[in-house]
């Protein structure tokens, strides 16, 4: 498995799981389950510094440093593509001119679904300032062919609502997008346990994108460990080739020589 | 001065962009700074000056997924 490597934006990367650093107990959770998910890319949101805050209060760049991991800022809560390119521009000011993004344009605060046509115009004008962005979108085939086509370098089609655990309820469009991408495919939001994120892979996406299924896990830094086999073993699954499904039984034992 | 900072009315001992950091205990912290919509980047925040009223943003990393 060492040479198949996970590429994006000019890096290759040995984990194809991609972790949020949300919703953990406390910075040290986040920092043991990201460790055992052996994730080398996690997601931060960006917001407002408290103020009044203590000088001394840590700071998750400090448990989740830039030199070890690849950060991905999101745009988590734009509900706009002018709010989604700003938070974009003040993340690269952030990580010293780090270019690569995940662009989440929301609909509404209860379904969280993308709002695609904001999707598409943030997309755009991000790519054209520079930006390496992973986009998170529905799991249109015909949305993700025009984000890919805008430059794109990663299409992240929902397998069902953010945070819902729901899995992947439409496991067959997700297969159109695949057929037709020439950029990596991840599975972001939805993933609820392991066998949702083996299934991802077993279809061919390139990695999957999961927050909650972990955080949210009675034991997050154990789920993290599942997870971290499942995306192996869908992946190697989807190498493998998985033999034809049959309607009627094929025996595996050899009929020649029975005992008569 | 008078400014907004992060949506609240912060009054500043100082000039500059690095003075109200400095005055809200943060420097040396990773941050991305807006004045009145335009990032300042982090190498003129020390010559970078603030006008009475400037409406300013700071801003951090969090978990997020």
């Amino acid at each position: 498995m060492n040479n198949d490597a996970f590429l994006l934006d000019g890096k290759s990367y040995q984990s194809r799981l991609l972790i949020g650093t949300g919703k953990y107990k406390d910075f040290n959770e986040t920092q043991a389950a990201i460790e055992m998910s052996g994730a080398e890319i996690v997601t931060v949101a960006l917001r407002r510094v408290n103020i009044g805050q203590n000088a001394g209060e840590p700071n998750l760049l400090d448990f989740i440093s830039p030199d070890k991991y690849t950060i991905l800022p999101n745009t988590a809560f734009c509900y706009t593509a002018e709010e989604a390119v700003r938070t974009c521009k003040l993340a690269r000011e952030l990580l010293d001119g780090h270019s690569l993004v995940k662009l989440e344009v929301l609909g509404d605060q209860k379904t969280l679904y993308p709002n695609i046509m904001h999707t598409l115009k943030a997309a755009e004008e991000l790519v054209k300032d520079g930006f390496k962005v992973m986009v998170y979108t529905n799991d249109d085939p015909i949305v993700a062919q025009e984000l890919e086509q805008m430059g794109c370098i990663a299409i992240m089609p929902l397998g069902s609502l953010i945070g819902s655990g729901l899995g992947i309820l439409n496991p067959h469009n997700i297969r159109i997008i695949l057929e037709a991408a020439n950029v990596p495919v991840l599975v972001d939001a939805g993933v609820g346990t392991a066998s949702d994120a083996a299934l991802a892979m077993e279809m061919g996406c390139q990695g999957v994108l999961m927050n909650s299924a972990i955080a949210h896990a009675q034991n997050p830094v154990l789920m993290a460990s599942a997870m971290k086999k499942a995306i192996e073993a869908g992946r190697e699954a989807f190498l493998a080739g998985r033999m034809p499904k049959k309607a009627y039984a094929s025996a595996s034992s050899p009929m020649e020589g029975l005992i008569k | 001065m008078q400014l907004q900072v992060n949506g609240k009315a912060l009054s500043l001992n100082g000039n500059t962009v690095a003075d109200l950091i400095g005055q809200m205990e943060l420097t040396g912290k990773r941050l991305a700074v807006e004045v009145n919509g335009e990032i300042i980047p982090k190498s003129t925040h020390p010559s970078f000056t603030l006008k009475e009223q400037d409406t300013i943003e700071i801003i951090h990393a969090i978990g997020g997924g």
